[in-house]
């Protein structure tokens, strides 16, 4: 991607993943802390007690930093950068540095060698705390920033809000991530469905990724970000400063009225993608119809074994209880791939993403499925909620009928399957004979038709949900489901929040729209602008386009209220 | 040695938010306080003040470990920190 001059600064291309029209200095992420020499002697001058007092000296400074942070952050972030700083002030990593100072070695390599031998510990243990000792290296990386006298790894920390610039981002940087200070999002990797791009949806923040040129952007640079469009404009000028002065005005979205419906009243229920009790506290607060993807592995990951009965049926049963009389669609244990469980899946698969993954460890180590089955049907018993259990990765017919045929031995009355391997797709009609509902995962979806991995910034154009192929097996599914004696097809996928899509999506004769709870209301409020007769037509414009780029251009031209609500 | 076992109420066991309410506590405590897995010897006891050595013992939900202090208001201490353990902090 060339960058092309403008009148008032250079045009940087990426992929727009946030929508939003915002100006602000950038800030990058600082490079990660390079490892000191092993063994490194005491730096010159100094004294086994000069040396041991410099490391305290630091660790305190971060622990303190830590602290105050905590102090000023709420919630999981304020929980986790409490035990964060008592990670760094730790009496026994300290004295097994102390340890070694006392040798003679460096504060910098001493605290190096000395968490590494705790990560590599807390990693021994698996499960939950092999993900904690990501936290141990993170606080050593602090300690040694600090004696370097060099800015600490992660978000930085700025007096004025700013545009975050960085490689990529890890799903770890959520937590320091405040959306107050940060304007937006920009990386110079990653991808349409990179963690960068989760972040930024489920922060409503403006995101541009996958734009390598912004690598080159320094400090303090002015920079216009539109995420729509996916450009980043260096030195921006009065138009930029225009286009970002009208976003701040725009129309604010109405909050989501608990009825998803076209401009000519039909209905489309906006459903909730959830992850756990809280989230589905919070989605239904947010007025969801309901749950259209309950990911289960909440309940699983970072666990060694597999969770009791007992565990599973109270975690579903929060879950369920959020949502009294209405619709919660579980989907089973998708792990594997991005999600790897010891118990289940083999993590030296060369290619996981084509591996045994979600239904299909149901043939490698067969039981978990009918147990967590069991607890969902005991959970779906005990609740009100409307329950519907949908299966990940199914590929063929036979699947979806052994799935149906585990699910009424459990006694759950709606099975289902999710469409994300195109095979389904293409079969539709005879896979959805033998269930009652179907679920299009558009991202994997995307992926397995693209062949194009979702993490790879290089394949971000390909990665991208209105490719018209993926549109056409979206096309293909519904059909599939009306010859299959009225099957309903609904969407769960991140497609379902991009609100232009979402017309697109209804225009194709998806039933329901499944997503994360911030978009219910953008989704909403574009859908009630359009008729049927006119998603209908929509859809059929983005199905001919010859490229994601000019549907996605073809469609949003067509819908005016999206640059009203700055969308 | 005053010694008090406890059972860990935590439904994740003694991972990074437990521990770090736990070791606060502990740190908080006039006399100095060890923990280590029922049945393990005395001498193998972990600084209770320490998140990182309680998050490396890996103790689970219902697992049983060992609280120890030496002193006075030894007793004392380790019943409230005995309290601490057995509470369900992830609980909402």
């Amino acid at each position: 991607m060339m960058s092309t001059h403008h009148p008032s600064g250079t045009v940087l291309r990426g992929v727009g993943v946030g929508a939003g029209r915002v100006i602000g200095p950038v800030r990058r992420m600082p490079h990660p802390i390079t490892a000191p020499e092993e063994g490194a002697p005491l730096p010159a001058g100094a004294t086994v007690e000069s040396e041991t007092e410099r490391l305290g000296a630091a660790a305190q400074a971060v622990a303190a930093n830590l602290r105050a942070r905590a102090a000023s952050a709420s919630g999981d972030a304020a929980a986790v950068l409490k035990a964060t700083a008592l990670m760094a002030g730790d009496k026994t990593l300290l004295k097994a540095a102390g340890k070694l100072v006392a040798t003679g070695t460096s504060a910098e390599s001493a605290i190096w060698e000395a968490a590494e031998a705790v990560a590599l510990q807390l990693e021994a243990l698996g499960g939950y705390m092999a993900e904690r000792a990501t936290d141990v290296l993170d606080v050593r990386a602090r300690i040694v920033a600090e004696l370097r006298g060099i800015p600490a790894p992660g978000i930085p920390e700025a007096d004025e809000p700013f545009v975050l610039c960085a490689e990529d981002l890890a799903p770890a940087d959520t937590a320091a991530l405040d959306p107050a200070r940060v304007l937006a999002l920009v990386t110079s990797a990653g991808g349409p469905q990179s963690h960068t791009a989760i972040i930024a949806r489920s922060m409503g923040l403006p995101a541009v990724v996958a734009a390598p040129e912004t690598a080159g952007l320094t400090d303090g640079t002015q920079v216009f970000v539109d995420g729509s469009a996916g450009v980043v404009i260096a030195d921006p000028g009065p138009e930029e400063e225009a286009a970002a002065a009208a976003y701040a005005q725009r129309t604010p979205l109405p909050a989501f009225g608990g009825m998803g419906a076209t401009a000519d009243g039909h209905r489309v229920p906006l459903l909730a993608n959830v992850g756990g009790g809280a989230d589905a506290r919070a989605a239904a607060e947010a007025g969801a119809e309901g749950v259209g993807l309950l990911r289960t592995e909440f309940c699983f990951l970072g666990r060694e074994k597999e969770p009791g009965h007992e565990l599973q049926v109270s975690a579903y049963r929060e879950v369920f209880d959020a949502f009294p009389g209405q619709k919660v669609v579980v989907r089973t244990l998708d792990a594997g791939a991005d999600k790897p469980l010891p118990f289940l899946t083999d993590s030296t698969e060369p290619n996981p993403a084509l591996g045994v993954r979600g239904y299909r460890t149901d043939v490698s180590v067969p039981g978990v499925l009918a147990r967590q089955l069991a607890a969902i049907a005991e959970a779906a018993g005990a609740s009100t909620a409307e329950v519907w259990v949908m299966a990940p990765m199914v590929s063929t017919p036979a699947e979806a009928a052994d799935f149906a045929a585990l699910c009424a031995a459990a006694g759950l009355r709606t099975p289902g399957v999710m469409v994300e391997v195109p095979s389904a797709a293409v079969l539709a009609r005879s896979v959805l004979a033998n269930v009652r509902f179907a679920s299009i995962g558009t991202n994997d979806l995307t992926q397995y038709v693209m062949a194009a991995d979702r993490q790879l910034a290089p394949l971000a154009a390909l990665n991208d949900p209105w490719q018209p192929a993926v549109l056409h097996l979206v096309r293909h599914t519904v059909e599939g489901g009306v010859q299959a004696g009225g099957v309903p097809v609904g969407v769960c996928g991140e497609a379902a929040a991009d609100p232009a899509l979402a017309v697109v999506l209804v225009g194709l004769g998806v039933a329901t729209l499944s997503m994360n709870r911030r978009a219910l209301s953008p989704v909403s409020a574009v859908l009630s602008t359009v008729t049927l007769e006119r998603a209908r037509e929509l859809a059929a414009l983005a199905l001919d386009a010859p490229s994601a780029a000019e549907a996605r251009k073809r469609v949003r031209a067509e819908l005016p209220d999206l640059e009203r609500f700055g969308l | 040695m005053a010694e008090r076992i406890a059972t860990i109420a935590s439904r994740v066991g003694l991972h990074a938010r437990p521990a770090a309410i736990f070791a606060e506590a502990a740190a908080e405590q006039p006399v100095e306080v060890t923990i280590a897995l029922e049945g393990e010897p005395a001498e193998e006891a972990l600084d209770a003040s320490s998140i990182l050595a309680l998050m490396g013992l890996g103790a689970e939900h219902g697992t049983r470990v060992v609280l120890r202090a030496e002193g006075e208001g030894a007793e004392a201490a380790l019943e409230a920190l005995a309290a601490v353990l057995e509470t369900d902090h992830d609980a909402a």
